[in-house]
């Protein structure tokens, strides 16, 4: 197993038992110059589900991107820690290869490269080694079947003429080969239909623990919804609300259900009443 | 091994820049072009007068042409090309090699290393090789030949089939086309003469490979290709030469004629090294329900000119160009594709993808032209220009003159960059740049790559993968 030493500096007592896999330090994060997240702090312990919820225009994507070192994403200042690692300055690839994915909002496509290709390739940058052909095959077909996928999904070119349904799969799919440590879903519920989102939620499950024989810890997960509906089928462990490039609250899974009931205005409005002068721009584009 | 490597060459990743320093023509080569020039070449040859003629009123069309400075190719004024300064001709052996053995020990070695007597063996039904200004082996699978199938090098189709070469020859494309074409009429040497009798199917490809070896050489194959109905034949061709920090000039002349019912394919893989000016006169006529396709490989070259072209001249013919081009530090890719519906209810489909790098240029000029009474056309035309870097740069030139009205036309034109999206995405799965940027152009390029036959399609995709490797560098 591994060991998480690096959880120097955080609170005691915040932290479960585990350590942190993921671990955020007062981030800021500008995009075109603009701070879109300011002063975020986060820790998910390894095999711990924490939902991200908030309002459009909150710093969601933002933070997704940032994580994954997207180039556009500038960290104005805070750390970002992976496995007690500091992975703030490292580019994207050396974040995959340690273990960090992005199940992206909005994936891009690759016109002409084919998904068994990409997958192959991917597989191999971040284990470090050739995977036989055999091994792969069967990660692959494991995957497709986790996620009801047909396997000639795997001939199409990567994003490329893909339903938004189909698209949020391919991530999961992604995600099931690549076996992360650390997975960051940004908004992968969205655009999914009843029967696809109970799919791709009993796929994240099935990823939370390790399959047997794995030497890997188990997975966390910071699962990125504008609603509320996923997490019926993917329980967190804790609940924070974005707002204003900010966690302004957190709570365990009966936060997501006050929310669906409630909205986020109680929240929000609550934040604001607060005249929190220092709170900069409003955000409108971070999503 | 007595070839001489090339420095450059191994910064830009260029495996063919080699030369045979050995070589020794045949003849006494001079420079310069002028009557007694193209006299000798018809008199080494042993030509019947009326293609003398023929030659000798080419030299006057291509002396009394100005450079082109019109619309196709109006950029080859910027380039110190000195016709004065090229060899016309160099005999590289006597006669003509029908095995290997046959050919000089320092000509064969040049094609052993290309690799050529070995695709031959594996997966070829003929091959011609030309080095310099004349083809050394020719070769045609013994079933094919008794089939009355004819592939030749175009002296020895003048030679033995004077009757058919009399007829076609000049037709698709006259020597007052344009500059070039009238300079290849008038100095032509080698190329390939191919006959495929009605009903016959070639069903594996014919190659030519072209070389060339001396400095400051001129080579202008000529090729003639006739699809009697109902056949179908697939020519290949390929070709490279030394680095030399003098330029050499290549300018060929291509006519096909697809008869009714008829297809033929013809790829080109040009790996031209870049100080060869490629400036090239392609072109096919395609009667009742035949089909034309050109899919043009342009990788190599200082300066490419090359827009090969279908006329449709029956109902029911179909044309289709794929044309891919590569430019890298220097070089410009002047590339695209014409079609001409003559005929009414004729298809054509162009599609164009280039690759510009380390301050390369391509540029794509198309014509679609549909004369008036030529209804139900249909064409669509597709240029995708894919920019590797800011130096880089890519120019669209598409012409449309559409002087009918029931007709249905797609045209689509894209510019993009390696998209900072698609490299994040690729690098978010752990995929570092130099492969990410590999995997997004192989992607780009892979709608034409998947038309070639397996062998070339391995080859053009490590071309282009040498190509990336000399912009990382």
């Amino acid at each position: 197993m591994r060991s998480f030493e690096g959880s120097r500096g955080a609170t005691k007592g915040s932290m479960s038992k585990n350590g942190a896999v993921l671990r955020i330090e007062d981030l800021h994060v500008a995009v075109d110059g603009k701070e879109i997240v300011n002063g975020l702090s986060l820790a998910v312990p390894s095999g711990e589900v924490h939902a991200i919820m908030g309002p459009n225009g909150s710093g969601k994507s933002t933070l997704a991107n940032a994580l994954m070192g997207h180039p556009r994403y500038q960290v104005a200042s805070g750390r970002v820690y992976l496995k007690g690692e500091d992975i703030t300055e490292l580019p994207p690839q050396e974040r995959a290869r340690r273990g960090l994915f992005l199940a992206m909002q909005y994936p891009t496509a690759i016109p002409g490269v084919t998904m068994v290709n990409f997958l192959r390739a991917a597989l191999k940058a971040v284990q470090g080694r050739d995977v036989p052909v055999r091994e792969f095959r069967q990660r692959l077909q494991e995957a497709l079947a986790l996620l009801k996928m047909d396997e000639s999904f795997a001939r199409r070119y990567v994003n490329d003429g893909f339903s938004g349904g189909e698209k949020k799969r391919a991530e999961v799919l992604q995600m099931s080969i690549l076996r992360p440590t650390m997975a960051v879903l940004d908004e992968t519920d969205s655009g999914l239909d009843i029967d696809a989102l109970r799919t791709v939620a009993e796929g994240i499950n099935a990823l939370r623990t390790p399959a047997a024989g794995e030497d890997q810890a188990p997975m966390g997960v910071l699962l990125i919804t504008h609603y509320q509906r996923i997490l019926n089928y993917v329980t967190p462990d804790r609940v924070h609300v974005l707002y204003k490039g900010r966690i302004v609250r957190s709570g365990g899974s009966e936060l997501a259900s006050e929310l669906e009931a409630k909205g986020y205005d109680w929240i929000t409005d609550a934040v604001d009443a607060e005249g929190d002068g220092a709170n900069p721009s409003k955000g409108g584009d971070g999503e | 091994m007595t070839t001489t490597k090339n420095a450059g060459d191994i910064v830009s990743g260029y495996k063919y820049g080699w030369h045979d320093p050995e070589f020794k023509p045949v003849n006494a080569p001079r420079k310069g072009l002028d009557r007694e020039v193209v006299t000798q070449i018809s008199e080494l040859k042993g030509e019947p007068q009326w293609m003398r003629d023929f030659r000798l009123r080419a030299l006057d069309i291509f002396e009394s042409k100005p450079m082109p400075t019109g619309f196709w190719g109006g950029n080859i004024e910027g380039y110190p090309l000195d016709f004065q300064d090229i060899y016309y001709y160099v005999k590289p052996m006597e006669g003509q090699g029908k095995t290997w053995e046959d050919v000089p020990e320092e000509i064969k070695r040049t094609f052993d290393k290309l690799g050529i007597p070995e695709a031959e063996r594996k997966f070829l039904a003929g091959v011609g090789a030309q080095y310099d200004s004349e083809v050394v082996y020719h070769k045609i699978r013994e079933d094919l030949e008794k089939l009355g199938v004819v592939f030749l090098d175009m002296d020895g189709g003048l030679r033995e089939h004077e009757d058919i070469v009399k007829q076609y020859f000049g037709t698709i494309v006259p020597p007052a086309d344009n500059k070039f074409a009238a300079l290849n009429s008038a100095v032509w040497s080698g190329g390939s003469f191919v006959y495929v009798p009605a009903g016959v199917k070639v069903d594996i490809p014919l190659q030519a490979y072209f070389r060339i070896n001396t400095e400051n050489m001129g080579q202008f194959e000529r090729t003639l290709i006739i699809a009697e109905p109902g056949s179908y034949v697939h020519y290949v061709e390929g070709c490279t030469a030394p680095t030399y920090s003098n330029d050499s000039l290549h300018s060929a002349v291509v006519e096909i004629i697809v008869k009714k019912g008829a297809r033929v394919r013809y790829t080109t893989i040009q790996n031209w090294s870049t100080n060869v000016y490629n400036l090239v006169t392609k072109r096919a006529a395609a009667y009742q329900d035949a089909v034309m396709e050109w899919v043009d490989g342009n990788l190599g070259s200082k300066l490419t000119m090359k827009y090969p072209s279908v006329f449709l001249m029956e109902p029911g013919a179909h044309g289709e160009i794929l044309s891919l081009a590569f430019a890298g530090p220097g070089q410009h890719q002047d590339a695209g594709g014409k079609v001409v519906h003559v005929a009414p209810n004729t298809t054509s489909t162009i599609v164009s993808k280039s690759i510009s790098k380390g301050g390369g240029r391509t540029s794509y000029r198309g014509l679609l032209k549909v004369y008036p009474g030529a209804k139900n056309v249909k064409s669509t035309v597709r240029c995708d220009a894919l920019l590797l870097d800011a130096d880089s740069r890519s120019d669209t030139y598409p012409v449309m003159e559409i002087d009918e009205e029931q007709v249905t036309i797609q045209h689509e034109a894209t510019v993009s960059k390696v998209g900072e999206e698609q490299l994040f995405y690729l690098q978010s799965r752990g995929i570092d740049e130099t492969e990410a940027t590999k995997m997004i152009v192989n992607g780009f390029v892979e709608p034409i790559v998947k038309e070639l036959p397996m062998e070339y399609a391995i080859e053009l995709n490590r071309l282009i993968e040498l190509q990336m490797e000399g912009s990382v560098g």
